[in-house]
């Protein structure tokens, strides 16, 4: 194997700013790092001093892909400060939106971000000539998804109706009956988005790599609750308890902290991990597409977290009509906000996202305000993993007849198939390659 | 020749240029429209002669002013889009705050491995051409931005506040339930969205004058005893106020 050295900078097609730097020296990987260079945010430093009923406000803008998790963990950490429950009404609202982020951020994904790579083109932009019924399909599944979220939040980025202890806006029926025809009509859409896939053929990768999720305990594919399970370690641990199973690291060249789990060096986050941990609990209609697609758990290719985003895909498509009927069913009214039981204890609430299990904390002080906060974002679990896999792949490809470009390609594929939010994390990537025996 | 058109992010979360994606009925039409050249977040190909170049986010690196300068330079024509970009945003929430206390509260003892500034708006920076405010940036606004530019006619924000947007939209006024909402001195252009589902307006518009400001200021203290300051402190949110003497 030549000696090699990789830099990309910005890594394109992800949300946010990163970098790949690779060198290898008679054979040997001497430097291999995924930098995230997005700014640093800082938000645990400005939340402190603002008041409780702010906090979703604030860190639903840490993105924009996945406000509305955001939004949710932050509220559910919130309440578990104040001592607060929802009522149920809330929580089914909250579940919906939360589905309908789901499938808004794997939307996008899938087509905006992977496609393209399987099809050989440099975005989606190609395709509106190409292929405009592709490019028609996936922007109609996503205005649904946008659609789900507006009716419930107001708009799907930064989400205006969800606050701490409740909800301040209702749907009206007819939006939810409207919503509930066009999630059956994309059905069909689904089907011929599990057909294309079904076609694509994913670098085949294979790590053997601890999986963490959230498990719902009534039974459900746990999004909006659930305790801390892994595929290393199967006890469920409460989220109050998270910091057993979350270990957070400063590394150089990362403006996102890397972590670690009692049990491995590196774990994945995601869709394929909540996959791998929960797929008995997924829909009968996602355990099928599943099948088509030839996604079987345990699963430990990292590029198929695209396939179990389109899994999870079908499966909160017919679980937001199960939850549309079921709220049809009760009647929506509006509640007055659930009021603070109680001020100057520290909470933790954690929520899946679409890129894995997101964790909030915040000490509230006596007045209400934020003392002090802590958040664990999935991009930021999954960097040092993403890593490990370069590492495994790396000598692999070096010894491979690909092309630099190809080998370039490859490896932010698989960055890509993480579908990492940089900009959560703190950004993302963009390859040129320098020096010597390239 | 079709424009040729940007969309770069500085510090921020990136949602002003998903919201243009989220233009899904538009979106196809847009793209017959103008050739996008680059655009990270979308695709891979990157160009640097640009026409109009839409930028989020704050400036609040010493990396981000150097790529600030580099999209001026490419870009004959620059536009601010959202909040962070426009006023600095939740980013200057920061600036409130001591730089060593704040770097050190996430980064501890490495704080010093991670470059940070105050956050500051593009203007700042460079000279910006256009803004469209908003957290998100209102994706209505972009598009009309848009058309007037395509069809050579000049584009102006609107110069009323948020309030005159919300009581056409009929909603009960929110100081009616106690609560100090933004509106009266907030620029329009959101459709009023936030009271509209039961939020106070935030100011994420940025303040429409400052004679309005002042109206609203006192009538906000004979009537609903809001000082001004409480106001002003509001508006610290997306960054519209910053510093300096109450007016
Ligand atoms: S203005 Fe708001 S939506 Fe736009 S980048 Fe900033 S935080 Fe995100
Ligand atoms: S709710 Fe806010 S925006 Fe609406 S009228 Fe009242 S003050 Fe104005
Ligand atoms: S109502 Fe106020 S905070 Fe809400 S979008 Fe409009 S200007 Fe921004």
């Amino acid at each position: 194997m030549t000696d090699v050295s990789i830099d990309v900078r910005h890594v394109t097609r992800v949300e946010g700013h990163g970098n790949i730097a690779i060198n290898v020296q008679d054979g040997e990987i001497t430097r291999l790092e995924l930098a995230i260079v997005e700014s640093p945010r800082f938000f645990e430093s400005f939340l402190r001093g603002r008041m409780y009923h702010e906090v979703p406000h604030i860190t639903c803008r840490i993105c924009g892909i996945c406000s509305v998790g955001h939004t949710t963990t932050s509220v559910k950490a919130v309440e578990a400060a104040l001592g607060i429950t929802p009522s149920e009404q809330t929580v089914l609202l909250r579940k919906l939106i939360l589905y309908g982020e789901e499938l808004q951020s794997h939307f996008l994904h899938l087509y905006f971000l992977a496609v393209p790579d399987f099809l050989g083109v440099g975005s989606v932009i190609p395709l509106a000539r190409t292929n405009p019924d592709v490019v028609k399909r996936a922007l109609r599944m996503k205005k649904l998804a946008n659609d789900i979220c507006g009716a419930v939040g107001g708009r799907h980025i930064h989400p205006i109706a969800i606050h701490v202890g409740g909800v301040t806006h209702l749907p009206r029926d007819e939006e939810l009956t409207g919503l509930k025809r066009r999630l059956e009509d994309c059905r069909t859409d689904l089907a011929e988005t599990v057909g294309l896939f079904a076609t694509l053929k994913p670098p085949d990768l294979r790590r053997d790599t601890e999986y963490m999720a959230l498990k719902d305990a009534g039974g459900e594919y746990a999004f909006y609750d659930g305790d801390i399970v892994s595929t290393r370690d199967p006890t469920p641990t409460p989220v109050a308890r998270y910091r057993e199973r979350v270990i957070e690291s400063v590394v150089r060249h990362s403006a996102a902290k890397h972590c670690r789990s009692p049990q491995s060096e590196t774990y994945a986050v995601g869709a394929l991990a909540r996959f791998n941990n929960n797929h008995e609990q997924l829909h009968p209609k996602a355990k099928e597409a599943a099948k088509a697609l030839g996604l079987q758990p345990p699963c430990d290719n990292p590029f198929h977290n695209n396939t179990a985003q389109l899994v999870e895909s079908v499966h909160c498509v017919d679980a937001s009509i199960e939850l549309i009927d079921e709220l049809l069913r009760r009647g929506l009214r509006l509640e007055p906000l659930v009021k603070p039981q109680r001020y100057g204890e520290i909470g933790a609430g954690a929520a899946e996202v679409p890129r894995g299990v997101l964790f909030h904390e915040f000490g509230i002080d006596r007045q209400g305000r934020v003392e002090s906060a802590n958040l664990i974002i999935p991009t930021g679990q999954n960097l040092a993993n993403i890593e490990a896999d370069m590492r495994a792949m790396v000598p692999k490809l070096i010894d491979s007849e690909l092309s630099k470009g190809e080998i370039k390609l490859q490896l932010e594929m698989l960055v890509r198939a993480y579908d990492p939010c940089i900009s959560c994390a703190t950004h993302l990537l963009d390859i040129e390659w320098q020096g010597e025996g390239t | 020749m079709k424009p040729r058109i940007a969309i770069f992010s500085l510090t921020g979360c990136e949602g002003c240029s998903l919201a243009i994606l989220e233009l899904e009925d538009q979106l196809l039409d847009l793209l017959g429209a103008v050739e996008i050249v680059n655009f990270r977040e979308g695709m891979t190909e990157k160009a640097w002669d640009i026409d109009i170049g839409f930028v989020d986010g704050a400036v609040s690196t010493p990396e981000d002013e150097r790529e600030a300068k580099r999209f001026r330079e490419a870009c004959k024509t620059l536009v601010a889009i959202g909040s962070c970009a426009c006023l600095g945003g939740i980013n200057t929430l920061k600036n409130h705050q001591a730089r060593d206390d704040y770097r050190r509260y996430v980064y501890g003892e490495r704080a010093e491995w991670f470059p940070t500034q105050p956050a500051r708006p593009l203007s700042s920076v460079v000279k910006v051409d256009y803004e469209l405010p908003g957290c998100p940036m209102i994706k209505e606004e972009f598009l009309q931005f848009v058309k007037d530019v395509l069809a050579g006619r000049p584009f102006k924000l609107p110069d009323t506040a948020v309030c005159v947007e919300c009581k056409k939209r009929g909603n009960v006024c929110l100081y009616e339930q106690g609560i100090c909402c933004l509106g009266p001195v907030t620029r329009a252009g959101c459709n009023a969205i936030c009271p509209s589902f039961g939020s106070k307006c935030e100011g994420c518009r940025g303040i429409v004058d400052r004679e309005a400001l002042l109206v609203a200021g006192v009538n906000l203290r004979e009537q609903y005893d809001i000082p001004l300051e409480q106001v002003l402190a509001d508006f610290r949110l997306f960054g519209a106020y910053q510093e300096g003497d109450l007016p």
